[in-house]
């Protein structure tokens, strides 16, 4: 078994990988998602999001609150384009 | 976070990769320079954009932009010691009718005249490039095709240009907001931010869509517009084409990325200007269905985000570069009109030559604030998005 803590699965970041990218300089989770592509996987960052926070937060001696989450995208779960092309009114 | 200097030589406004790269070009000539971003770098347009590299134009102007970037796209990684993301499957601009295919004869012709490899593929060489086209759902006659168009990742070469920058000793101050310029006579004196006082004689106003009320503190006026742009992306599946697909017409652009997703964009109908970032249903369902009327197969594949962003548009389609009368070192690199990414490597040259040695060059001659005052516009028509 590896000794590597994933945070992010669709992404496969590790919790090292983070806390390299935030002592670069990458201090916000945008900042984060910019750089190793963290959240932007299916999930949308459902799972990897409030972990990566929690990271932050030790590593940068901010509070909980002070680090904001990322903007919430549509759509909610992945819907596929057969779908979307389901309805008429165009 | 570090300290704001008290004085430069030239301070930037704006951290898209057209500030961050025009910050490394001008530290690597030695010049004291730096950026204030008001968000994190690449939070504007760059970071939200289709990725595109195209030298497929219909002016001159940008058609040479574009083919000077791409050479230095080409050799960026290795220069900035940064990965890029760089990957050049071609564009693929589709025609749909006898008039298009005049004006994609013209523009060919211009092209290859200015040294570009490219060419006009009829109806059955299209699938060559990308089998999944439906040519007839598509309404296609044919197509003009580049094999060394492509794509890069924006945050890594904006990443990669910062990084540089910051190397070779410029100061890249994020979460730092612009709220005032000030000048002496016609001269810039100093720039004021939320975190104090710089003291400069030039200011580079590349702040994308935010460009014309950077502009505004200094009472000039650009003609600039923002207009939100929306884009879409799906889950990975297999890769099976390199080439990004657009149509004028359609307005469509859409690729697939070495990891498998697929990213596109389309413009919804009578979209108006002004600062909007709400993501919208209409948008999903009209690229939803004109996407899969190029390529059927794609109704299985599963949209995972849709996100917005601007273009920060003129009235020629055009950008604003160099030195606006009037006001000595006031300097615009903005009005990219959807093309910033990919214009910046050669436009933040010129920009930097200008800036270092005073040299200047017909395209940015052509390319000035000035061009608008009452003289006929030369359109770029080539337009997505």
């Amino acid at each position: 078994m590896s000794d590597k803590t994933f945070i992010c699965r669709c992404e496969d970041l590790t919790q090292e990988e983070i806390e390299q990218a935030i002592d670069e300089g990458y201090t916000t989770l945008e900042e984060l998602k910019c750089k190793l592509r963290l959240g932007m996987g299916p999930c949308q960052g459902r799972s990897c999001l409030s972990l990566a926070r929690r990271i932050l937060c030790k590593k940068t001696g901010k509070s909980y609150p002070e680090i904001t989450m990322p903007p919430s995208r549509p759509p909610v779960i992945p819907i596929s384009l057969g779908t979307l092309t389901s309805d008429n009114d165009e | 976070m570090n300290e704001l200097a008290a004085k430069a030589d030239v301070v930037i406004v704006g951290g898209g990769v057209n500030g961050c790269a025009l910050a490394y070009q001008l530290a690597k000539k030695d010049v004291d320079v730096v950026l204030c971003e008001k968000s994190y770098l690449c939070s504007g347009a760059t970071g939200r954009c289709g990725a595109g590299i195209r030298q497929q134009w219909s002016t001159r102007k940008n058609t040479e932009l574009a083919i000077k970037s791409v050479k230095i796209f080409e050799r960026l990684a290795k220069e900035l010691g940064h990965e890029i993301g760089l990957r050049q499957g071609g564009y693929l601009i589709v025609v749909h009718d006898e008039n298009g295919m005049k004006q994609a004869e013209k523009n060919v012709a211009m092209q290859k005249a200015l040294g570009l490899d490219v060419s006009i593929l009829m109806p059955d060489e299209m699938l060559d490039v990308v089998p999944i086209l439906d040519v007839t759902g598509m309404e296609a006659i044919g197509a003009t095709f580049c094999p060394t168009d492509g794509h890069a990742d924006p945050f890594k070469t904006t990443h990669a240009y910062a990084h540089a920058a910051r190397k070779q000793g410029a100061a890249l101050y994020k979460f730092t907001e612009v709220t005032g310029i000030k000048k002496r006579k016609n001269t810039i004196d100093c720039v004021l931010t939320n975190r104090g006082k710089i003291k400069t004689n030039t200011v580079v106003n590349a702040a994308g869509a935010w460009s014309k009320q950077i502009a505004e503190l200094l009472q000039v006026s650009l003609p600039n517009k923002p207009f939100r742009k929306e884009i879409l992306v799906t889950e990975r599946v297999k890769p099976v084409f390199k080439a990004m697909v657009i149509s004028f017409k359609d307005g469509i652009y859409f690729s697939q990325q070495d990891e498998g997703q697929i990213l596109g964009g389309i413009p919804i109908p009578e979209e108006k200007p002004g600062y909007l970032t709400v993501p919208t249903f209409m948008f999903l369902t009209h690229m939803a269905k004109t996407l899969t009327r190029y390529a059927p197969t794609l109704k299985y594949v599963n949209v995972i985000r849709q996100w917005t962003g601007y273009y920060d548009v003129t009235p020629d389609a055009q950008p604003i570069l160099g030195e606006v009368e009037g006001i000595r070192g006031f300097i615009q690199c903005n009005g990219f009109s959807g093309h910033g990414f990919m214009l910046c490597p050669m436009v933040t040259k010129l920009l930097t030559e200008y800036i270092v040695d005073g040299k200047t060059s017909e395209i940015l001659e052509s390319l000035q604030l000035s061009r608008f005052k009452g003289k006929k516009l030369e359109q770029e028509i080539s337009v997505v998005g």
